[in-house]
Protein backbone atom coordinates (compact mmCIF):
# COMPACT_ATOMS: atom_id res chain seq x y z
CA UNK A 1 0.00 0.00 0.00
CA UNK A 2 1.91 3.09 -0.93
CA UNK A 3 2.46 6.11 1.25
CA UNK A 4 0.56 4.29 4.21
CA UNK A 5 1.32 4.82 7.81
CA UNK A 6 0.75 2.11 10.38
CA UNK A 7 -0.69 4.07 13.18
CA UNK A 8 -1.22 0.39 15.36
CA UNK A 9 -0.39 -2.64 14.70
CA UNK A 10 -2.12 -6.12 15.90
CA UNK A 11 -0.54 -6.16 19.11
CA UNK A 12 -0.61 -2.54 19.75
CA UNK A 13 -4.49 -2.77 18.71
CA UNK A 14 -4.74 -5.71 21.54
CA UNK A 15 -3.04 -3.61 23.96
CA UNK A 16 -5.03 -0.54 23.23
CA UNK A 17 -8.27 -2.76 23.91
CA UNK A 18 -7.15 -4.59 27.28
CA UNK A 19 -6.24 -0.98 28.33
CA UNK A 20 -9.30 0.64 27.70
CA UNK A 21 -11.36 -2.49 29.30
CA UNK A 22 -9.53 -1.91 32.02
CA UNK A 23 -10.63 1.74 32.37
CA UNK A 24 -14.08 0.88 31.53
CA UNK A 25 -14.05 -1.65 34.77
CA UNK A 26 -12.24 0.74 36.81
CA UNK A 27 -14.87 3.75 35.99
CA UNK A 28 -17.80 1.65 36.33
CA UNK A 29 -17.70 -0.37 39.55
CA UNK A 30 -21.76 -1.66 39.25
CA UNK A 31 -20.51 -4.27 36.55
CA UNK A 32 -23.71 -5.60 35.82
CA UNK A 33 -25.28 -2.20 34.60
CA UNK A 34 -22.41 -1.98 31.62
CA UNK A 35 -23.58 -2.65 28.32
CA UNK A 36 -21.17 -2.19 25.13
CA UNK A 37 -23.09 -0.86 22.10
CA UNK A 38 -20.60 -0.66 19.15
CA UNK A 39 -21.00 1.51 15.84
CA UNK A 40 -20.87 -0.66 12.41
CA UNK A 41 -18.70 -0.74 10.55
CA UNK A 42 -15.84 -1.54 12.98
CA UNK A 43 -16.74 -0.26 16.46
CA UNK A 44 -19.06 -3.59 16.52
CA UNK A 45 -16.50 -6.01 16.39
CA UNK A 46 -14.75 -3.80 18.58
CA UNK A 47 -17.14 -4.11 21.08
CA UNK A 48 -17.00 -7.42 21.16
CA UNK A 49 -13.60 -7.82 21.62
CA UNK A 50 -13.49 -5.51 24.49
CA UNK A 51 -16.94 -7.45 25.85
CA UNK A 52 -14.78 -10.61 25.90
CA UNK A 53 -11.73 -9.08 27.48
CA UNK A 54 -14.46 -7.27 30.55
CA UNK A 55 -16.31 -10.43 30.81
CA UNK A 56 -12.68 -11.70 31.69
CA UNK A 57 -12.18 -8.90 34.25
CA UNK A 58 -15.42 -8.72 36.04
CA UNK A 59 -16.14 -13.00 35.75
CA UNK A 60 -19.17 -12.51 33.75
CA UNK A 61 -20.85 -11.71 30.78
CA UNK A 62 -21.16 -8.59 29.35
CA UNK A 63 -23.64 -7.71 26.52
CA UNK A 64 -22.92 -6.13 23.79
CA UNK A 65 -24.86 -4.99 20.73
CA UNK A 66 -24.48 -3.06 17.26
CA UNK A 67 -26.47 -0.36 16.85
CA UNK A 68 -26.62 1.61 12.91
CA UNK A 69 -26.75 5.42 12.82
CA UNK A 70 -27.31 5.87 9.11
CA UNK A 71 -30.95 6.83 9.66
CA UNK A 72 -29.92 9.48 12.02
CA UNK A 73 -27.16 11.03 10.38
CA UNK A 74 -27.45 14.91 10.27
CA UNK A 75 -26.05 14.85 6.66
CA UNK A 76 -28.66 12.67 4.44
CA UNK A 77 -29.03 15.91 2.02
CA UNK A 78 -25.61 16.42 1.78
CA UNK A 79 -23.81 12.83 0.37
CA UNK A 80 -25.24 9.81 -1.71
CA UNK A 81 -27.33 7.50 0.99
CA UNK A 82 -25.30 5.84 3.07
CA UNK A 83 -24.57 1.87 3.92
CA UNK A 84 -27.50 0.61 6.57
CA UNK A 85 -26.05 -2.13 8.84
CA UNK A 86 -27.66 -4.44 11.28
CA UNK A 87 -29.09 -2.93 14.36
CA UNK A 88 -28.60 -5.42 16.90
CA UNK A 89 -29.43 -4.81 20.83
CA UNK A 90 -30.46 -8.22 22.47
CA UNK A 91 -31.10 -6.10 26.04
CA UNK A 92 -32.80 -3.54 27.51
CA UNK A 93 -30.99 -0.60 27.93
CA UNK A 94 -33.18 1.99 30.47
CA UNK A 95 -30.85 1.93 33.40
CA UNK A 96 -27.72 0.51 31.63
CA UNK A 97 -24.83 2.08 31.35
CA UNK A 98 -24.26 1.91 27.72
CA UNK A 99 -20.23 2.11 26.40
CA UNK A 100 -20.92 3.25 22.74
CA UNK A 101 -17.79 1.92 21.00
CA UNK A 102 -16.46 3.71 17.78
CA UNK A 103 -13.36 2.72 16.14
CA UNK A 104 -12.45 6.68 15.11
CA UNK A 105 -13.78 9.68 16.50
CA UNK A 106 -13.57 12.20 14.03
CA UNK A 107 -16.39 15.23 13.60
CA UNK A 108 -17.79 13.66 16.57
CA UNK A 109 -21.27 13.45 14.31
CA UNK A 110 -21.37 9.93 14.27
CA UNK A 111 -21.61 10.46 18.00
CA UNK A 112 -24.15 12.81 17.96
CA UNK A 113 -26.32 10.49 15.50
CA UNK A 114 -25.58 6.93 17.75
CA UNK A 115 -26.68 9.14 20.79
CA UNK A 116 -30.19 10.28 18.90
CA UNK A 117 -30.39 6.13 17.30
CA UNK A 118 -30.14 4.77 21.03
CA UNK A 119 -32.15 7.06 22.54
CA UNK A 120 -34.85 5.40 20.42
CA UNK A 121 -34.49 2.37 22.31
CA UNK A 122 -34.73 3.89 26.02
CA UNK A 123 -33.46 5.78 28.48
CA UNK A 124 -29.76 4.33 29.53
CA UNK A 125 -28.46 5.37 32.99
CA UNK A 126 -25.58 6.68 31.63
CA UNK A 127 -24.25 6.80 28.20
CA UNK A 128 -20.09 6.47 27.99
CA UNK A 129 -18.08 6.30 25.06
CA UNK A 130 -14.40 4.68 23.50
CA UNK A 131 -13.08 5.00 20.29
CA UNK A 132 -9.63 3.36 19.35
CA UNK A 133 -8.30 6.23 17.56
CA UNK A 134 -9.05 10.13 18.14
CA UNK A 135 -8.16 11.73 15.38
CA UNK A 136 -9.21 15.46 16.29
CA UNK A 137 -11.07 17.59 14.28
CA UNK A 138 -14.32 17.83 16.37
CA UNK A 139 -17.47 19.89 14.94
CA UNK A 140 -19.45 19.30 18.21
CA UNK A 141 -19.02 19.73 21.71
CA UNK A 142 -18.14 15.77 21.84
CA UNK A 143 -15.35 14.12 23.99
CA UNK A 144 -14.36 10.49 24.76
CA UNK A 145 -14.30 9.25 27.76
CA UNK A 146 -11.69 5.94 27.03
CA UNK A 147 -9.09 6.53 24.09
CA UNK A 148 -6.91 3.78 22.58
CA UNK A 149 -4.23 6.25 20.60
CA UNK A 150 -4.29 9.96 19.95
CA UNK A 151 -3.32 10.67 16.38
CA UNK A 152 -2.89 14.17 15.07
CA UNK A 153 -4.10 14.17 11.36
CA UNK A 154 -4.43 16.85 8.39
CA UNK A 155 -8.32 16.69 6.89
CA UNK A 156 -7.05 15.48 3.78
CA UNK A 157 -5.88 12.04 5.46
CA UNK A 158 -8.15 9.01 6.29
CA UNK A 159 -8.02 6.83 8.98
CA UNK A 160 -9.16 2.86 8.19
CA UNK A 161 -9.15 0.49 10.18
CA UNK A 162 -8.10 -3.30 8.98
CA UNK A 163 -9.43 -6.29 11.30
CA UNK A 164 -9.85 -9.99 10.84
CA UNK A 165 -13.23 -9.75 11.60
CA UNK A 166 -14.26 -7.79 8.54
CA UNK A 167 -12.01 -10.22 6.11
CA UNK A 168 -8.52 -8.41 6.86
CA UNK A 169 -5.52 -10.59 6.48
CA UNK A 170 -4.25 -8.66 10.07
CA UNK A 171 -5.58 -6.27 12.42
CA UNK A 172 -4.13 -2.89 11.70
CA UNK A 173 -4.68 1.02 12.07
CA UNK A 174 -3.86 2.65 8.70
CA UNK A 175 -3.08 6.51 7.83
CA UNK A 176 -3.34 8.07 4.38
CA UNK A 177 -3.71 10.65 1.80
CA UNK A 178 -7.46 10.76 0.85
CA UNK A 179 -7.16 10.15 -3.01
CA UNK B 1 -23.49 1.37 -2.00
CA UNK B 2 -23.83 2.23 -5.40
CA UNK B 3 -27.11 4.05 -5.06
CA UNK B 4 -26.88 7.44 -7.49
CA UNK B 5 -29.69 7.62 -8.91
CA UNK B 6 -32.39 10.90 -8.58
CA UNK B 7 -35.67 8.74 -9.47
CA UNK B 8 -37.26 4.98 -9.07
CA UNK B 9 -39.12 4.97 -12.42
CA UNK B 10 -38.81 1.69 -13.67
CA UNK B 11 -36.36 -1.59 -12.93
CA UNK B 12 -35.08 -1.93 -16.65
CA UNK B 13 -33.16 0.84 -16.28
CA UNK B 14 -31.59 -0.63 -12.44
CA UNK B 15 -28.63 -2.67 -12.52
CA UNK B 16 -28.45 -6.00 -10.33
CA UNK B 17 -26.49 -4.26 -7.91
CA UNK B 18 -28.47 -1.61 -7.32
CA UNK B 19 -31.33 -3.97 -6.67
CA UNK B 20 -29.52 -5.69 -4.09
CA UNK B 21 -28.73 -2.22 -2.76
CA UNK B 22 -31.83 -1.69 -2.12
CA UNK B 23 -33.10 -5.09 -0.60
CA UNK B 24 -29.68 -4.62 1.91
CA UNK B 25 -31.25 -1.44 2.73
CA UNK B 26 -34.82 -2.64 3.10
CA UNK B 27 -33.47 -4.95 5.99
CA UNK B 28 -32.39 -1.91 8.44
CA UNK B 29 -35.64 -0.45 7.48
CA UNK B 30 -38.11 -3.84 8.24
CA UNK B 31 -36.05 -3.72 11.75
CA UNK B 32 -37.02 -0.50 12.37
CA UNK B 33 -41.07 -1.75 12.18
CA UNK B 34 -40.31 -4.05 14.76
CA UNK B 35 -39.23 -1.64 17.39
CA UNK B 36 -40.79 0.39 20.00
CA UNK B 37 -40.51 3.67 18.33
CA UNK B 38 -41.02 2.70 14.73
CA UNK B 39 -39.95 6.39 13.35
CA UNK B 40 -36.70 7.69 12.22
CA UNK B 41 -35.16 11.45 11.53
CA UNK B 42 -33.89 10.52 7.92
CA UNK B 43 -36.22 12.88 5.97
CA UNK B 44 -37.01 15.25 8.58
CA UNK B 45 -38.90 18.77 7.32
CA UNK B 46 -39.05 16.72 3.65
CA UNK B 47 -42.50 16.74 2.04
CA UNK B 48 -43.82 13.75 -0.26
CA UNK B 49 -47.21 14.06 -2.05
CA UNK B 50 -48.96 11.04 -3.14
CA UNK B 51 -50.20 11.81 -6.52
CA UNK B 52 -52.53 8.85 -7.14
CA UNK B 53 -54.24 9.46 -10.26
CA UNK B 54 -55.34 6.20 -10.80
CA UNK B 55 -56.78 4.80 -7.45
CA UNK B 56 -54.83 2.37 -5.20
CA UNK B 57 -55.27 1.78 -1.61
CA UNK B 58 -52.51 -0.64 -0.45
CA UNK B 59 -49.47 0.72 -2.41
CA UNK B 60 -50.85 4.50 -1.10
CA UNK B 61 -50.86 3.73 2.34
CA UNK B 62 -47.75 1.59 2.13
CA UNK B 63 -45.71 4.80 0.68
CA UNK B 64 -47.85 7.29 2.96
CA UNK B 65 -46.95 5.29 6.15
CA UNK B 66 -43.06 4.66 5.31
CA UNK B 67 -42.97 8.45 4.59
CA UNK B 68 -44.38 9.15 7.87
CA UNK B 69 -41.68 6.89 9.31
CA UNK B 70 -39.16 8.16 7.61
CA UNK B 71 -40.45 12.23 9.31
CA UNK B 72 -41.89 13.57 6.42
CA UNK B 73 -44.41 15.12 6.03
CA UNK B 74 -46.94 13.71 3.43
CA UNK B 75 -50.05 15.01 1.38
CA UNK B 76 -52.38 12.86 -0.35
CA UNK B 77 -53.52 13.83 -3.95
CA UNK B 78 -56.39 11.70 -5.46
CA UNK B 79 -58.02 11.93 -8.91
CA UNK B 80 -61.47 12.13 -7.69
CA UNK B 81 -61.04 15.50 -5.34
CA UNK B 82 -58.16 16.81 -8.10
CA UNK B 83 -58.21 19.42 -10.81
CA UNK B 84 -57.33 16.62 -13.45
CA UNK B 85 -61.44 17.04 -13.45
CA UNK B 86 -61.42 20.40 -14.05
CA UNK B 87 -58.87 19.68 -17.27
CA UNK B 88 -55.65 20.47 -15.59
CA UNK B 89 -52.34 18.90 -17.19
CA UNK B 90 -50.39 16.93 -15.32
CA UNK B 91 -47.47 18.57 -15.85
CA UNK B 92 -49.03 21.74 -14.43
CA UNK B 93 -50.42 19.72 -11.52
CA UNK B 94 -47.04 18.08 -10.82
CA UNK B 95 -45.83 22.09 -11.50
CA UNK B 96 -48.06 23.20 -9.02
CA UNK B 97 -47.04 20.71 -6.08
CA UNK B 98 -43.79 22.03 -6.51
CA UNK B 99 -44.87 25.12 -6.55
CA UNK B 100 -45.44 24.17 -2.65
CA UNK B 101 -41.72 22.35 -2.51
CA UNK B 102 -42.47 18.55 -2.53
CA UNK B 103 -39.44 17.28 -2.61
CA UNK B 104 -40.76 13.30 -3.76
CA UNK B 105 -43.75 13.02 -5.77
CA UNK B 106 -44.88 9.60 -5.95
CA UNK B 107 -47.28 8.71 -9.08
CA UNK B 108 -49.69 6.48 -9.77
CA UNK B 109 -50.77 6.60 -12.95
CA UNK B 110 -53.11 4.78 -15.38
CA UNK B 111 -51.07 6.16 -18.94
CA UNK B 112 -47.55 4.29 -19.33
CA UNK B 113 -44.67 6.54 -18.90
CA UNK B 114 -46.55 9.27 -17.05
CA UNK B 115 -43.45 8.79 -14.39
CA UNK B 116 -40.91 8.95 -16.69
CA UNK B 117 -42.17 12.16 -17.89
CA UNK B 118 -42.93 13.80 -14.91
CA UNK B 119 -39.03 13.24 -14.40
CA UNK B 120 -38.13 15.22 -17.06
CA UNK B 121 -40.41 18.40 -15.85
CA UNK B 122 -40.45 18.57 -12.30
CA UNK B 123 -37.50 18.89 -9.89
CA UNK B 124 -38.67 17.02 -7.39
CA UNK B 125 -37.05 13.09 -6.79
CA UNK B 126 -40.34 11.11 -8.86
CA UNK B 127 -41.09 7.63 -7.41
CA UNK B 128 -43.25 5.35 -9.93
CA UNK B 129 -46.01 3.71 -8.04
CA UNK B 130 -47.56 1.94 -11.09
CA UNK B 131 -48.13 3.28 -14.56
CA UNK B 132 -50.38 1.67 -16.92
CA UNK B 133 -49.36 -1.78 -18.13
CA UNK B 134 -45.58 -0.51 -17.68
CA UNK B 135 -44.21 -0.73 -14.67
CA UNK B 136 -44.17 -1.06 -10.82
CA UNK B 137 -41.31 -1.07 -9.46
CA UNK B 138 -41.17 -1.01 -6.11
CA UNK B 139 -43.68 -4.33 -5.99
CA UNK B 140 -40.80 -5.72 -7.80
CA UNK B 141 -38.37 -4.89 -5.27
CA UNK B 142 -40.62 -6.10 -2.58
CA UNK B 143 -41.44 -9.47 -3.73
CA UNK B 144 -37.44 -9.75 -4.47
CA UNK B 145 -36.98 -8.90 -1.01
CA UNK B 146 -39.72 -11.51 0.24
CA UNK B 147 -38.28 -14.12 -2.03
CA UNK B 148 -34.57 -13.61 -0.61
CA UNK B 149 -35.44 -13.30 3.06
CA UNK B 150 -37.32 -16.40 2.77
CA UNK B 151 -35.14 -18.80 0.47
CA UNK B 152 -32.15 -17.12 1.15
CA UNK B 153 -30.93 -16.45 -2.82
CA UNK B 154 -32.94 -15.36 -6.14
CA UNK B 155 -30.16 -16.50 -8.41
CA UNK B 156 -31.20 -20.09 -9.68
CA UNK B 157 -34.98 -20.53 -8.22
CA UNK B 158 -37.43 -21.09 -10.60
CA UNK B 159 -40.03 -18.69 -10.24
CA UNK B 160 -43.80 -18.94 -11.76
CA UNK B 161 -46.02 -15.98 -12.30
CA UNK B 162 -49.33 -17.39 -13.08
CA UNK B 163 -52.54 -15.07 -14.53
CA UNK B 164 -52.89 -11.84 -15.97
CA UNK B 165 -49.35 -11.16 -17.54
CA UNK B 166 -50.54 -8.90 -20.75
CA UNK B 167 -52.02 -6.21 -18.69
CA UNK B 168 -49.60 -6.53 -15.67
CA UNK B 169 -47.03 -3.76 -14.60
CA UNK B 170 -46.43 -5.87 -11.49
CA UNK B 171 -45.29 -8.96 -14.22
CA UNK B 172 -43.10 -6.90 -16.71
CA UNK B 173 -41.37 -5.35 -13.11
CA UNK B 174 -40.92 -8.68 -11.66
CA UNK B 175 -39.62 -10.02 -14.93
CA UNK B 176 -37.01 -7.50 -15.41
CA UNK B 177 -35.88 -7.98 -11.69
CA UNK B 178 -35.97 -11.39 -11.92
CA UNK B 179 -34.22 -11.94 -15.01
CA UNK B 180 -31.11 -9.39 -13.95
CA UNK B 181 -30.81 -11.48 -10.21
CA UNK B 182 -30.35 -14.77 -11.99
CA UNK B 183 -34.03 -16.52 -11.55
CA UNK B 184 -35.41 -19.13 -13.98
CA UNK B 185 -38.90 -17.53 -15.10
CA UNK B 186 -41.78 -18.89 -16.47
CA UNK B 187 -44.77 -17.13 -17.08
CA UNK B 188 -48.58 -18.95 -17.53
CA UNK B 189 -52.13 -17.96 -18.08
CA UNK B 190 -54.51 -18.09 -20.78
CA UNK B 191 -52.86 -17.56 -24.37
CA UNK B 192 -54.55 -14.66 -24.84
CA UNK B 193 -53.05 -13.16 -21.99
CA UNK B 194 -49.62 -14.97 -22.16
CA UNK B 195 -48.87 -13.82 -25.15
CA UNK B 196 -45.64 -16.31 -26.21
CA UNK B 197 -44.08 -12.46 -27.12
CA UNK B 198 -42.80 -12.41 -23.66
CA UNK B 199 -40.27 -14.91 -24.20
CA UNK B 200 -38.12 -12.19 -25.74
CA UNK B 201 -37.70 -10.93 -21.71
CA UNK B 202 -36.23 -14.15 -21.31
CA UNK B 203 -38.23 -16.15 -19.94
CA UNK B 204 -40.59 -19.42 -20.67
CA UNK B 205 -43.98 -19.83 -21.87
CA UNK B 206 -46.22 -21.94 -21.25
CA UNK B 207 -50.09 -22.58 -21.33
CA UNK B 208 -50.14 -25.58 -18.77
CA UNK B 209 -50.50 -24.71 -15.41
CA UNK B 210 -49.69 -28.12 -14.03
CA UNK B 211 -46.41 -28.47 -15.75
CA UNK B 212 -45.83 -24.33 -15.15
CA UNK B 213 -45.84 -24.92 -11.17
CA UNK B 214 -44.46 -28.62 -11.00
CA UNK B 215 -40.80 -27.34 -10.30
CA UNK B 216 -41.53 -23.98 -9.49
CA UNK B 217 -39.89 -22.81 -6.16
CA UNK B 218 -42.06 -19.59 -5.88
CA UNK B 219 -45.59 -19.33 -7.39
CA UNK B 220 -46.55 -15.90 -8.17
CA UNK B 221 -50.36 -15.35 -8.60
CA UNK B 222 -51.73 -11.95 -10.57
CA UNK B 223 -55.30 -10.64 -10.65
CA UNK B 224 -57.05 -10.40 -13.97
CA UNK B 225 -57.30 -6.62 -14.62
CA UNK B 226 -60.68 -6.49 -15.60
CA UNK B 227 -60.03 -2.60 -15.86
CA UNK B 228 -57.35 -2.77 -18.44
CA UNK B 229 -58.98 -4.94 -21.13
CA UNK B 230 -60.28 -3.76 -23.32
CA UNK B 231 -62.45 -7.12 -24.38
CA UNK B 232 -62.98 -10.07 -22.77
CA UNK B 233 -59.56 -11.97 -23.02
CA UNK B 234 -61.26 -15.53 -21.62
CA UNK B 235 -64.78 -16.79 -21.94
CA UNK B 236 -65.29 -16.56 -18.17
CA UNK B 237 -64.30 -16.44 -14.76
CA UNK B 238 -65.56 -19.61 -13.62
CA UNK B 239 -63.34 -21.44 -16.81
CA UNK B 240 -60.13 -19.21 -15.70
CA UNK B 241 -60.47 -20.61 -12.40
CA UNK B 242 -60.73 -24.23 -13.44
CA UNK B 243 -58.00 -23.50 -15.53
CA UNK B 244 -55.46 -22.05 -13.93
CA UNK B 245 -56.98 -20.94 -10.24
CA UNK B 246 -54.76 -22.37 -7.58
CA UNK B 247 -56.95 -25.08 -5.53
CA UNK B 248 -55.46 -27.97 -3.01
CA UNK B 249 -55.40 -30.79 -6.40
CA UNK B 250 -52.57 -28.24 -7.94
CA UNK B 251 -50.95 -27.57 -4.79
CA UNK B 252 -50.50 -31.12 -3.82
CA UNK B 253 -48.48 -31.75 -7.28
CA UNK B 254 -46.12 -28.94 -5.67
CA UNK B 255 -42.81 -28.66 -4.57
CA UNK B 256 -43.47 -29.08 -0.69
CA UNK B 257 -41.46 -25.93 0.31
CA UNK B 258 -42.78 -23.71 -2.68
CA UNK B 259 -43.95 -20.46 -1.65
CA UNK B 260 -47.53 -19.16 -2.87
CA UNK B 261 -47.13 -14.94 -3.33
CA UNK B 262 -49.52 -12.07 -4.51
CA UNK B 263 -49.32 -8.50 -4.82
CA UNK B 264 -52.64 -8.06 -3.90
CA UNK B 265 -55.91 -7.38 -3.99
CA UNK B 266 -56.54 -11.41 -4.02
CA UNK B 267 -59.93 -12.27 -5.54
CA UNK B 268 -60.67 -15.17 -3.41
CA UNK B 269 -62.22 -18.04 -4.96
CA UNK B 270 -60.62 -16.91 -8.61
CA UNK B 271 -57.17 -17.34 -8.85
CA UNK B 272 -56.70 -18.32 -5.42
CA UNK B 273 -58.73 -20.79 -3.15
CA UNK B 274 -59.04 -19.33 -0.01
CA UNK B 275 -57.55 -22.19 1.95
CA UNK B 276 -54.12 -21.57 0.12
CA UNK B 277 -54.49 -17.94 0.49
CA UNK B 278 -54.41 -18.05 4.44
CA UNK B 279 -52.36 -21.43 5.11
CA UNK B 280 -48.22 -21.30 5.85
CA UNK B 281 -47.57 -21.70 2.17
CA UNK B 282 -49.37 -18.13 1.45
CA UNK B 283 -46.29 -15.08 2.27
CA UNK B 284 -48.92 -12.61 1.13
CA UNK B 285 -49.48 -10.36 3.76
CA UNK B 286 -45.38 -10.38 4.53
CA UNK B 287 -45.04 -9.27 1.09
CA UNK B 288 -47.17 -5.96 2.51
CA UNK B 289 -44.89 -5.86 5.68
CA UNK B 290 -42.18 -5.84 3.10
CA UNK B 291 -43.63 -3.43 0.88
CA UNK B 292 -43.58 -0.85 3.73
CA UNK B 293 -39.54 -1.43 4.56
CA UNK B 294 -38.60 -1.13 0.83
CA UNK B 295 -40.59 1.63 -0.07
CA UNK B 296 -38.87 3.75 3.41
CA UNK B 297 -35.52 2.26 1.21
CA UNK B 298 -36.41 3.76 -2.11
CA UNK B 299 -37.09 7.36 -0.45
CA UNK B 300 -34.06 6.96 1.87
CA UNK B 301 -32.00 6.03 -1.60
CA UNK B 302 -33.61 8.55 -4.09
CA UNK B 303 -32.64 11.33 -1.29
CA UNK B 304 -29.09 10.72 -1.54
CA UNK B 305 -29.12 10.56 -5.30
CA UNK B 306 -27.81 13.81 -6.79
CA UNK B 307 -27.40 13.02 -10.93
CA UNK B 308 -30.17 12.23 -13.18
CA UNK B 309 -28.58 9.17 -15.00
CA UNK B 310 -31.45 7.93 -16.56
CA UNK B 311 -31.57 11.17 -19.42
CA UNK B 312 -31.22 8.82 -22.96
Amino acid sequence: MPDATIVLDTRAIQRALTRIAHEIAERNLASTEVALIGIPAGGDHLATRLGKILAEIWHHPVPVGALDVAMHRDDLDQRTAPTIYPTDIPFDVNGKTVVLVDDVLFSGRTTRAAMDALTDFGRPKKIQLAVLIDRGHRELPIKADFVGKNVPTALDEKISLLLTESGAAQDEVLLKKKL
Amino acid sequence: MSWTKKHLLDIESLTAEEIITVLDTARGFKAVGERAIKKVPALRGKTVVNLFVEPSTRTRISFELAAQRLSADIVNFSADASSFKKGETLKDTARNLEALNADFIIIRHSASGAPHFLSRVVNAHVINAGDGAHAHPTQALLDMFTIREKKGKIAGLNVTILGDILYSRVARSDIWALTKLGANVTLCGPSTLVPKTFERMGCRVTHDVDEAIRDADIINLLRIQHERQRATMFPSIGEYTQLFGLNQARLAKTKPDALIMHPGPINRGVEIDSEIADSGRSVILEQVTNGLAVRMAVLFLVNGGKTITETA
